[in-house]
């Protein structure tokens, strides 16, 4: 938002509207850019970030999640018609889980996709994508805007948010299944300010951790009532605002993939083959050939008869430190490169070593098994492992109640 | 997919402009059943005669015939037709304001240029030589590369060894001047402001480029090039109309069918594949394969869809250049108005009003800005010398050209339509002082007149401006630069492909060599 006096050349980061809060939260004054807004990489420590997600209820400040409202006659089949996936089925209430494909069935992005009502719809994307929304747009009647700055928000993960949220007087909120939204007010008398008018809140059951949890959207201008109202009502359920880092942690436990990590826009990429398509990333199962076309259909078709020439799959890593960037090999002496690792942690939870790696056909077969190579720095004396990796099913922890209706209470 | 009624052909060819015919005619040749489907009344698109004022006919768009191959009217045995020809070999006139016309024909000055005289005899060899090496590209199916295939690669190679033929000189000369602008070769060429002014004519007609515009070498190539060399201007008896009244009949010799009056609103897709259309009536017919002769924007973003198509697909359909800039003025006259210092043989030709490549540019900046020009370019023809059966008897019709007119004229042409026209009539009254006096009736068609007379969005000739970014290979889009479409069983065959229009047929007959390529 910008909301003070200052040119916007010397605020050059956006603060979103919980930044007063999140300063005085953090510890250890750790902020970093996302999508031109300035945001909390960690509050205290990662570790102790990590297990709020796991073990109690975390907050993370997701304001600048790129929004986009698509609304009009044509909303629907211009979504149907831009996304793998049919969204023909996405009812008002429903949020769905896709991603979005040049002519060449190379990804562009992946969001989520909130069916507000009838042709009503908002876009929550990690990357700005109007260029190819309106190239898309063409021949549709449907308005697009970008609506970031209109709208905070919150995800509240962990095993207790939803008491917490029922705490909160937001009555039938365990009702939401997964991937399902509602419309919430936060009542006037559980602000801690005693603000006159009770909140309006969009509730959604979704988030990126795995993990049961909520996605909270509101007006910018409620911003810090929210957060205030939560934590109130979160401090004897372990709320604890977290940070970019813990988050990571927990999204490759669930096995969820980030742009410009474990894949790159196919619109930004400059090298020829660095391009990845939804079958190579291992999200076949949002491809809907069925459907009727969409852009990329006839690329994704062809690619599929053709057999995929890499994959990206789940990697169990020998020993305990964490594979960043290894590099993965069919043989231990390391001649014969078969993949890299897109993305890399020691999983507190599962109490595995845990990677996503891009990997060679045929080596991305399930169970199949690689050498990586893995650097360690010893007090500044570096040492190379050759360790194994073995395929696995993703995701690596799932646990029961991030589905579980009502959720268990607290 | 069926239809209501109870045919389905193997071929529906929406739009019976020229190309469409032709390539009805070679699909039908094929042993395919097809049908035209024509949104008008009379076959021919922009190839059509008209009655523009009572008794008064006219080539209503296009108005020489000099680019369609001679054996692609031989194969389809337009003469057995009923094709004649009024006059053929027309002479080139460009009028000076002193009297002092220049004729070019038969590829001879006519005047005493002695700085220009042997210069001219060369770079007309050159410009021969060139233009036959590259003739082959125009009437051949653009490669597709990327594909991997090695014949796509092989076609390329072919035109390279082609080219290399040429020899060194040649060569080298062909790769100089290909990406220049036509002022500057001219300049390095000739004196006469006059002899520039009507070779650049001929580079810049029909396009949105002047003659300091990059690529306008190309376009003259082009034009050249697609004449095979030698341009013979011709003007068929009847009109332009009267070559589409013979493709149709050769495609009615051949089996297929031609049905006027019946607009088509969409083209059906099944199981991603164009299985038919649909009739602005709402009448469906069902086809295995649909091939539109309509412009690509309205191919794909009309009568397809976007919603068939991918978006980087679209984007690129939807940025074509397709204004036009070309307007078309028709005179009725009570006689012939005279026009001193021009002998009678000349008259007959084409008269050209672009004294120097100064004034062409002068003409074009109006365009840039969205303004018709204050002192235009004109190709004049007076089509009733040699054919009197246009007009009433003793009286005549003039047809022109008029450039620059752009599509997007920032004041509208509601307002400004007499401005022109009155405009377009006395630039042609300083080499004809009585034009005024013969006039009974005056039609201008501008760039949106075009658009929906003919139902060419932008009302372009070419349908999408030729440029480098829109020739050959890339031709109207990458994606559909082989005739075909990215859906299945759908292909286009109008100026808006490779090799262009100008009432040449060559897209008609290669689209439909591809089509009979597909298995029926």
């Amino acid at each position: 938002m910008l909301t003070e006096s200052e040119p916007h050349f010397r605020q050059p980061l956006l603060k979103t509207p919980f930044h007063e809060r999140a300063r005085a939260a953090s510890q250890v004054d750790s902020f970093v850019a996302w999508s031109g807004y300035t945001t909390v990489d960690v509050f205290t420590t990662v570790e102790q970030e990590y297990f709020a997600i796991r073990n109690s209820t975390s907050v993370y400040d997701l304001t600048p999640m790129v929004k986009y409202r698509i609304a009009g006659a044509d909303a629907q089949r211009f979504l149907n018609r831009l996304m793998t996936r049919d969204l023909r089925k996405l009812a008002p209430g429903r949020v769905a889980y896709s991603v979005w494909c040049n002519d060449s069935g190379h990804l562009i992005d992946d969001g989520t996709v909130f069916c507000l009502a009838a042709n009503e719809y908002r876009l929550c994307t990690a990357e700005r994508q109007l260029d190819w929304l309106c190239a898309s747009a063409i021949g549709f009647d449907v308005e697009i805007a970008e609506v970031t700055e209109e709208v905070a928000a919150l995800a509240l993960q962990g095993p207790t948010s939803c008491a917490l949220l029922k705490a909160l007087g937001l009555d039938g909120v365990e009702r939401l299944k997964p991937f399902e939204l509602g419309q919430f007010a936060l009542p006037r008398t559980r602000q801690p300010a005693a603000q006159p008018l009770a909140l309006p809140l969009m509730v959604s059951r979704t988030g990126f951790t795995g993990d049961l949890g909520y996605e909270l959207w509101m007006r910018p201008a409620d911003a810090e009532g929210v957060w205030d109202a939560l934590m109130e009502a979160g401090r004897t359920r372990g709320i604890r605002p977290i940070g970019s880092r813990a988050l990571n942690i927990a999204r490759i436990e669930a096995g969820f993939l980030l742009p410009n990590l474990d894949f790159v826009s196919a619109e930004h990429t400059l090298h020829l083959g660095t391009e990845r398509s939804p079958l190579e990333l291992g999200l076949g199962w949002l491809v809907d050939f069925g459907k009727g076309h969409f852009t990329g259909r006839r690329a994704l078709l062809a690619e599929q008869q053709r057999g995929p020439r890499r994959l990206l799959v789940g990697l169990d890593v020998e020993g305990n430190k964490p594979a960043h960037n290894a590099l993965l090999y069919a043989d231990r002496a390391g001649r014969n490169q078969v993949g890299s690792v897109t993305s890399a942690t020691w999983s507190p939870t599962a109490k595995r070593n845990l990677a996503l790696a891009m990997v060679e056909a045929p080596y991305f077969a399930a169970g199949a098994t690689m050498w990586a190579e893995i650097y360690l720095n010893r007090e500044l004396k570096w040492q190379r492992r050759m360790v194994r990796a073995r395929v696995v099913e993703r995701p690596f922890y799932a646990p029961a109640r991030r589905r579980a209706t009502p959720p268990a209470d607290f | 997919m069926t239809g209501t009624g109870t045919t389905r052909y193997d071929c529906i060819v929406v739009g019976g402009g020229h190309n469409g015919l032709v390539c009805a005619a070679y699909l039908a040749r094929g042993g395919r059943s097809v049908l035209v489907l024509e949104a008008a009344g009379q076959v021919g698109g922009a190839a059509v005669t008209r009655e523009f004022s009572p008794g008064f006919q006219v080539s209503a768009c296009a108005h020489l015939l000099h680019l369609m191959p001679g054996a692609l009217m031989r194969e389809l045995g337009l003469d057995a037709q009923g094709l004649k020809l009024a006059a053929h070999s027309l002479p080139t006139t460009a009028l000076s304001s002193d009297g002092a016309h220049l004729s070019l024909a038969a590829g001879v000055l006519s005047q005493q240029l002695p700085a220009d005289a042997a210069a001219y005899g060369e770079w007309q060899a050159q410009l021969q030589r060139l233009a036959a090496a590259l003739h082959p590209v125009l009437t051949q199916t653009p490669p597709r590369l990327g594909t991997g295939s090695w014949q796509q690669r092989a076609s390329l190679l072919r035109l390279g060894w082609r080219i290399r033929r040429l020899g060194r000189r040649d060569m080298r000369e062909l790769l100089r001047i290909g990406g220049m602008n036509v002022q500057d070769l001219l300049d390095e060429r000739f004196a006469s402001p006059l002899l520039k002014g009507a070779l650049a004519l001929d580079a810049v007609l029909g396009t949105n480029l002047g003659p300091r515009s990059p690529g306008t070498v190309l376009t003259l190539l082009y034009r050249m090039a697609a004449a095979g060399g030698v341009e013979a201007l011709a003007q068929p008896t009847g009109g332009l109309g009267a070559l589409s009244a013979a493709l149709a009949r050769a495609a009615i010799a051949a089996g297929a069918q031609i049905r006027t009056q019946s607009p088509v609103e969409r083209i059906l897709v099944s199981a991603d594949r164009a299985s038919g259309v649909v009739l602005a009536s709402g009448e469906q017919i069902a086809a295995g394969v649909v091939v539109s002769s309509a412009d690509p924007k309205t191919t794909f973003l009309g009568l397809l869809g976007s919603e068939h198509l991918d978006a980087g697909f679209v984007r690129r359909v939807a940025q074509l250049r397709t204004g036009g800039l070309a307007a078309k003025l028709h005179l009725a006259l009570e006689r012939l108005p005279q026009f001193p210092g021009l002998d009678p043989q000349a008259l007959r030709g084409r008269l050209l009003i672009a004294p120097s490549p100064q004034y062409i540019e002068r003409a074009y900046n109006h365009a840039k800005y969205g303004e018709f020009s204050a002192a235009p370019i004109l190709e004049i023809t007076l089509p009733t010398l040699a054919d009197p059966t246009l007009a009433p008897p003793g009286k005549h019709v003039l047809s022109a050209i008029v450039q620059y007119a752009p599509y997007s004229l920032r004041s509208g042409w509601q307002l400004e339509r007499q401005h022109f026209t009155d405009l377009a009539i006395d630039t042609i009254a300083v080499f004809a002082p009585d034009l005024r006096s013969c006039l009974h009736s005056a039609q201008l068609l501008t760039p949106p007149d075009i658009e929906r007379e003919f139902r060419i969005a932008g009302g372009h000739w070419h349908h999408a401006e030729l440029a480098l970014d829109q020739f050959f290979m890339v031709r109207p889009v990458p994606g559909a630069a082989q005739y075909q479409a990215p859906v299945a069983g759908l292909y286009l065959c109008g100026a808006g492909c490779h090799p262009g229009g100008g009432v040449m047929g060559v897209a008609g007959r290669n689209a439909a060599r591809q089509v009979l390529r597909e298995a029926a």
